[in-house]
C-alpha cells in the first residue's frame, strides 16, 4: 500500500497519490481547494492528465458520484505555445 | 448553518478571511459567508505582489506595516503562506522618470521603506535575463515580496475556525436586514443569519450589497475593471525573483511565481466596467509584446495559462475602508483597487480592532479611506497603480 500512495497523479508537478488523499483525509474535498493547495491541473497538460483521477479519488474517498464533481475552469491556451510565436518572432517549432 | 453570530463577514477573499480571522482572535462570535470558494473573486487571480513603493503616506505607511506582518505570517498561522522579500524593480526609459524615480525614494525613505536608484548594471545582476540596455536606471526596494494568494486565504480561513469562527462558502447573500438604521443581519441562499454588525469585504461585488442595505449604489462608487494575466510554464528559479516593471511599457510587468518559478505576465490593458471574466487574445498578444521586450529569452518559454479578475476600483484608485455612519453597525473594506492582497493582513487587524474597540493601532489613516468621502466629493492623490 506504502508503495501505492507514491504513486503520481499530477506528472507536472509532481503531486502523489498520497498527497492528495491526505487533504481529503483533513476534510478538504472541494476540487477547487485541492487544485490550488497542490497545483494539480495548473501544469502545460492542463489537467488533462490527473483531473479525472482527482475526480475519481475525490468520488471514492467521499461517496460522492464522480458527476456531482464539478471540473475547474479550463485555461487558454489548450496547448502550451512559445511565447514568441505569439508575437509573431518565431515560427511555430 | 448558525442563524445568529456578533459579526457576519460578507466575502472570502484575503480581506474577509482576514477580518474573520483577527475577529476570531479577538474572541468575537463571527460567521463568514462566500458566494462561490474562499478566494474566488479576485484574490486567487492576483499576481501574488507585495509592495510599499506607492507614491502617498498613507499608502506607504499600511504597507510598510503589513511587509511586517507578512513576514510573521507564516509562523502566526502556523502555515506556510510563501511569503519571499525578493522586491519590485521599477525601471526609467526617460530622464523625466529617473528624476521621478528620485522623489519616489525620497516619499520611500522618509517613511523607513529602503528604496534606492540603481544602475541598468545592477538592475541586470538582480534579473540577470533582463534587457538593461533599454534603461536609464531602476527604482529597487528588496523588502517588497510576493506570497501565495491560495495558502495565505487558507491559513487565514483554517486558523479563523480554529478559534471558533464559522466559514460558509457557496453561501449567497440575498438581502441585508436592516431595521431602523441598525442591522439586523443577512439573508442568505441558505437560511437568515442574525447580528447586529455586517462587513462588508465583497470587493468587486459590495456596490451590489450596499445597495441591498437601502444604500445608493455609487455612495462608493467600486466598478469592476477585467485584467489580466498570462504565465510561462516552470521556470528555472533564481531568474526574475523580483517584480519587473517598466510603467512607462504601459505598466507592464514580469516576475516568477514563488511556488513554480512560471513568470507571470501582466500589462496594463483592462476592460471595463464589466463582471465579465473571458481572458482576451488581444491582451495576449500586447503583454507578450512588452514582456518579450523586457526579459528576451521569454519568447522562447511556453505560455501555459491565461486568466482574468477584476480590479474593484475607486474613482481615486484607494479603498474604502471604515464605518458607514448612515447604518448602525455596517462596515465595508473594499474597492482595493488591485491592492486587497497585499494589504489584508493589516486591513484584516485594523477592522477588526475598530469593530471591537472602536479604534485600532495598525498605521491605517482612517480619513484617507473614509468610505464616506466620495459623496463629500473628495478625492485622494490615485493610488500608484500597475498592470
Amino acid at each position: 500500500m506504502s508503495e501505492e500512495k507514491k504513486i503520481i497523479i499530477c506528472r507536472c508537478n509532481d503531486v502523489t497519490l498520497e498527497e492528495i488523499e491526505a487533504l481529503i483525509d483533513q476534510g478538504i474535498t472541494d476540487i477547487e481547494t485541492i487544485k490550488r493547495l497542490l497545483r494539480i491541473g495548473m501544469g502545460p497538460c492542463q489537467g488533462r492528465t490527473c483531473l479525472p483521477m482527482v475526480i475519481s479519488i475525490i468520488a471514492r474517498k467521499t461517496g460522492k458520484s464522480p458527476d456531482e464533481i464539478k471540473l475547474p475552469a479550463t485555461r487558454i491556451p489548450v496547448r502550451p505555445v512559445p511565447a514568441g510565436v505569439l508575437v509573431g518572432e518565431i515560427d511555430e517549432e | 448553518m448558525k442563524n445568529r453570530a456578533e459579526v457576519i463577514v460578507i466575502g472570502g477573499g484575503s480581506t474577509g478571511t482576514s477580518i474573520a480571522y483577527h475577529l476570531a482572535k479577538l474572541g468575537v462570535d463571527v460567521v463568514l459567508v462566500e458566494k462561490g470558494y474562499l478566494g474566488s473573486g479576485s484574490t486567487f487571480r492576483c499576481a501574488t505582489g507585495i509592495r510599499q513603493q506607492f507614491t502617498d503616506e498613507a499608502n506607504i505607511k499600511l504597507m510598510r506595516y503589513n511587509v511586517e506582518r507578512w513576514k510573521k505570517l507564516s509562523e502566526e498561522l502556523e502555515y506556510d503562506v510563501n511569503f519571499k522579500q525578493t522586491g519590485y524593480l521599477f525601471l526609467a526609459t526617460t530622464e523625466e522618470e529617473v528624476e521621478a524615480f528620485k522623489e519616489n525614494i525620497k516619499l520611500h525613505n522618509k517613511f523607513g521603506v529602503p528604496t534606492r536608484l540603481i544602475t541598468p548594471e545592477e538592475a541586470k545582476e538582480i534579473v540577470p535575463p533582463l534587457n538593461a540596455d533599454e534603461f536609464l536606471a531602476g527604482q529597487w526596494n528588496p523588502t517588497d515580496g510576493k506570497a501565495n494568494p491560495f495558502k495565505t486565504v487558507f491559513a487565514f480561513a483554517r486558523k479563523a475556525k480554529e478559534l471558533g469562527a464559522e466559514i460558509y462558502e457557496y453561501t449567497e447573500v440575498t438581502g441585508i436586514i436592516v431595521e431602523n438604521k441598525e442591522i439586523k443581519g443577512v439573508k442568505t441562499n441558505r437560511g437568515t443569519i442574525k447580528a447586529d454588525v455586517v462587513v462588508n469585504a465583497a470587493n468587486a461585488w459590495a456596490p451590489i450589497l450596499n445597495e441591498m442595505a437601502g444604500l445608493d449604489r455609487e455612495f462608493i462608487p467600486i466598478k469592476p475593471f477585467k485584467h489580466q494575466l498570462v504565465k510561462t510554464e516552470p521556470l528555472k528559479e533564481g531568474q526574475i525573483e523580483p517584480l519587473v516593471c517598466p510603467p512607462a511599457w504601459n505598466d507592464s510587468y514580469v516576475l516568477q511565481d514563488g511556488e513554480d518559478g512560471g513568470v507571470l505576465c501582466g500589462t496594463g490593458l483592462e476592460y471595463g466596467p464589466t463582471y465579465d471574466m473571458t481572458p482576451t487574445y488581444e491582451f495576449l498578444r500586447e503583454v507578450l509584446k512588452w514582456a518579450t521586450r523586457i526579459i528576451p529569452a521569454l519568447k522562447y518559454a511556453h505560455i501555459i495559462r491565461q486568466w482574468a479578475g477584476f480590479y474593484a476600483k475607486t474613482p481615486d484608485s484607494n479603498p474604502a475602508i471604515g464605518k458607514i455612519n448612515y447604518i448602525d453597525g455596517f462596515y465595508i473594506a473594499a474597492g482595493f483597487s488591485g491592492h486587497g492582497f497585499m494589504m489584508a493582513p493589516g486591513v484584516g487587524e485594523a477592522m477588526a480592532e475598530l469593530i471591537v474597540k472602536g479604534k485600532s493601532h495598525v498605521p491605517l489613516d482612517w480619513e484617507w479611506y473614509d468610505p464616506h468621502r466620495f459623496e463629500r466629493g473628495e478625492l485622494r492623490s490615485t493610488a500608484f497603480q500597475i498592470g
